[in-house]
């Protein structure tokens, strides 16, 4: 069987294991984000864009790196989407497309602006997620 | 030998277009017992029906095979066409060979040879068929309607409007269910209370009904035509024959703490109580819990207050046995608990309020008096935020995965009532879609925002938290891509609908199918919607699924009249295709008897014939009314005593040989 190269869409579904076409618009995880202000695109049309397609874009998106990872979108969708699962899946295509699968924490500060205030569950995140 | 006539239906191209039918009829001449085949254009037909009359006579026909559509379409319109011709129906014989072969084949020589396998079979069949007559049963000409709200109600006075008795069982002191608590109803905003009262009053006073309230149905036997119900009628500790309805006793009552269901919480009532002013009957029940008497023997003000001498401590719970021809399930709903959406602060402030809750604030009879104000500190709110679907449309595993279908009415009802007397009040509700089908629903819905400045925000609340005293929403705003901080003083959550819990029992006991979101399942989902699958068991409103008031009262009508359809009977036919236990081949094992859906067998000691020796014997019996023909227990049986009337193990083994021939 020849590999066959999947879409970035299948990619990201395939990887956070999330459906996004059970999303139904209602826009809670918008809601509940404590980060909705420091991001760009808010969680609720993240969802759409990859239902839609559109990774391109949010493999540029400020929201892989301003996304705390508290998951209170998963804990609240009631439609059990799991947003965030889609951005840390978006985030790992980023990774990977810069052909690493693997980070040191040395790295990390090129993706977050120098900020005294970065808060301490991004730091952790995205070290487990590095460290892979 | 049995002279069989075999008929090939065209249904113009449907199987004509894929099936050879010439060919048919010649394949099948040769098969045994045939004395006769032809086709026809449409065997339904008038001309179809007639030439099948026809050819039972002029042949001398036993047994006819129609090879046409499903059984399910014209088995009946065929069986009564031979019985014209002095056939017994069940002589009669369907080959399918459109939905299971024209239909689902291009190739018509493939489709041609299956249909010719299929007419052959169904000979084969036939052959082996014997002349089936159905039993008859009596009909109880009384009605029982379990639950006592609209739907109840109304069903319970269609029925007796017509002249038959009708029992209302309900679980609560008082008739009237949900609709009774509820303060104006959409779209019209006439006050519940107004439509709702008259028609409690006249199912009390109607002669042909008798009501059971604070009364359960414990036991349920029988089948359609006749049920046997044990119902309990729970001690009120009021003499109902004595008791003048003065409500003395409840001023005097000093336990006064009791949590007020009618009011769903919100306020506290005495242990002596009538659930509000319109109850009917208008008697009052001594919650025992509460009770001062009943918990520390100390007390009996109520006895003295009482100058009719109404009050019984001793009295007890009673039970009786009734029998009906029919029964009515109207159990209900309630809204479901809010206890895992911690977000919304449901649990933690006295401000934030399910619907029903609100209603009750809204209400002249409610805690309040009907004034609006905050439960918190008595303050009249200056802003109001209404979440919708608050566990409805969910697949978190929290919520129901179904749309609840009146919140999006009864909050824009809500919204517009609290702008039309306060208009200085801030309303704003949430919304994922507005959904208002329903005759002048729309309209509704666009006058509270149009009219009376309710705004409309697109998306959900993300979470609600105290804050100074008030409470900070955090929401958001889809078409403006914002998130929004709304300062409100009271929150109002669109909760879901549930079955009401007891409907579960209630279900087990008449052997009636629930979903799996425990709504009653109706026979049909389109053309049997107020039939449960169960003979003699009908629906009406919510307990079925979600519905508003004047859908309610429309299964409701539906409900009675299917049940009068069924009293107006004097006999009932049965089905002859019922299963029948060999007692000589029977082990008696109960394997049948634990599998039956119906609970149509039973066991009996016997004295058998085995071998021509005269043996005690633990044999099982099918009750002939109460099988349906499901075939079950053919199955089941170990050593093949059980058989179906119609459908015996020696007919199905013929069909497959005839298949594999």
């Amino acid at each position: 069987m020849s590999p066959v190269r999947s879409e970035p869409a299948e990619i990201v579904t395939e990887m956070s294991g999330v459906n996004p076409r059970k999303c139904m618009r209602c826009g809670k995880c918008s809601a509940t984000c404590p980060s909705f202000s420091k991001i760009d695109i808010p969680p609720h049309r993240f969802v759409m864009m990859v239902e839609n397609g559109e990774i391109e874009a949010l493999l540029s998106s400020q929201l892989l790196w301003k996304c705390l990872s508290c998951f209170a979108c998963v804990e609240r969708c009631p439609r059990g989407v799991e947003p965030s699962k889609l951005v840390e899946a978006v985030r790992l295509l980023q990774i990977r497309g810069q052909g690493k699968n693997y980070r040191t924490p040395d790295d990390v500060p090129q993706f977050v602006e120098a900020d005294e205030e970065i808060p301490q569950q991004l730091i952790t995140s995205t070290l487990r997620k590095y460290s892979k | 030998m049995l002279k069989i006539g075999v008929f090939v239906c065209w249904c113009g191209s449907n199987i004509a277009g894929t099936v050879d039918v010439k060919a048919v009829v010649e394949a099948v001449k040769a098969e045994p017992g045939v004395v006769f085949s032809t086709d026809y254009q449409y065997m339904c037909s008038e001309g179809g029906q007639s030439a099948i009359r026809q050819a039972i006579k002029e042949y001398e026909l036993g047994g006819v095979v129609i090879c046409a559509c499903s059984p399910r379409m014209h088995e009946t319109t065929f069986r009564k066409a031979a019985e014209a011709a002095g056939l017994n129906p069940y002589m009669v014989e369907i080959a399918n060979i459109r939905e299971h072969c024209s239909w689902i084949h291009k190739d018509k020589e493939e489709a041609t040879e299956k249909a010719v396998v299929l007419c052959r079979a169904a000979i084969a069949k036939l052959n082996l068929n014997k002349p089936l007559f159905p039993g008859e049963s009596g009909v109880v000409k009384r009605a029982l309607v379990i639950g006592g709200g609209i739907a109840g109600i109304q069903t319970a006075l269609d029925i007796a409007d017509a002249g038959y008795e009708v029992d209302i069982v309900e679980k609560s002191p008082t008739i009237g269910g949900r609709m009774a608590q509820l303060d104006k109803t959409f779209p019209t905003l006439d006050c519940a209370a107004c439509i709702l009262t008259p028609k409690m009053v006249e199912a009390a006073a109607h002669e042909k009904i008798r009501l059971f309230t604070y009364s359960e149905v414990e036991e349920v036997s029988g089948y359609v035509g006749s049920f046997r119900v044990k119902i309990r009628q729970k001690a009120r500790s009021v003499n109902r024959e004595l008791c003048n309805g003065c409500g003395e006793c409840i001023v005097k009552c000093p336990s006064k703490t009791a949590s007020n269901a009618f009011d769903e919480g919100l306020s506290k009532r005495s242990a002596i109580y009538i659930p509000f002013a319109q109850a009917v009957p208008n008697l009052p029940v001594i919650d025992r819990e509460a009770c001062l008497r009943f918990q520390t023997g100390k007390c009996g003000l109520c006895e003295i207050a009482c100058s009719a001498k109404a009050i019984d401590y001793e009295q007890e719970d009673e039970t009786i046995t009734e029998e009906y021809g029919a029964i009515v399930l109207a159990t209900g709903y309630r809204p479901m608990s809010l206890d895992r959406y911690d977000e919304f602060q449901y649990s933690q402030s006295p401000d934030v309020l399910t619907s029903l809750e609100f209603e009750r604030i809204l209400n002249a009879s409610g805690p309040t008096g009907g004034s609006l104000l905050r439960l918190s500190n008595g303050e009249k709110p200056k802003s109001i935020v209404f979440i919708q679907c608050v566990g409805s449309r969910s697949d978190d595993g929290c919520g129901k995965s179904y749309c609840s279908k009146i919140c999006c009415m009864y909050t824009a009802k809500q919204a517009m009532l609290v702008k039309d007397k306060y208009p200085d009040i801030d309303v704003t509700v949430f919304y994922i879609d507005v959904r208002t089908p329903g005759k002048n629903f729309d309209e509704f819905y666009r006058r509270a925002a149009e009219a009376y400045g309710v705004r409309y925000v697109k998306g959900m609340v993300g979470k609600v938290a105290e804050w100074k005293g008030r409470l900070q929403v955090q929401a958001v705003d889809l078409l403006e891509d914002k998130q929004l901080l709304i300062d409100a003083d009271m929150v109002v959550l669109a909760a879901a609908i549930e079955p009401d819990p007891g409907a579960r029992k209630i279900g087990a006991m008449l052997a009636v199918n629930m979903d799996q979101n425990d709504f009653f399942t109706e026979a049909h989902p389109k053309l049997r919607p107020v039939e449960s699958p169960t003979a003699g068991v009908f629906l009406s409103g919510m307990c079925q699924g979600p519905k508003d008031i004047p859908e309610t009262v429309a299964q409701a009508g539906a409900a009675a009249v299917k049940v009068l359809g069924l009293l107006s009977k004097d006999k009932l036919v049965g089905n002859p295709c019922v299963a029948i236990s060999d007692e000589t081949l029977c082990n008696g094992c109960s394997s049948c008897e634990a599998l039956c859906p119906y609970d149509a067998i039973t066991f009996e000691e016997k004295q058998v014939m085995v071998q021509g020796r005269r043996e005690t014997r633990r044999v099982a019996m099918v009750n002939e009314t109460m099988c349906q023909g499901c075939g079950a227990c053919t199955v089941a049986c170990p050593s093949g005593a059980m058989d179906l009337k119609g459908f015996t193990n020696r007919q199905i083994m013929a069909e497959v040989d005839a298949i594999c021939r």
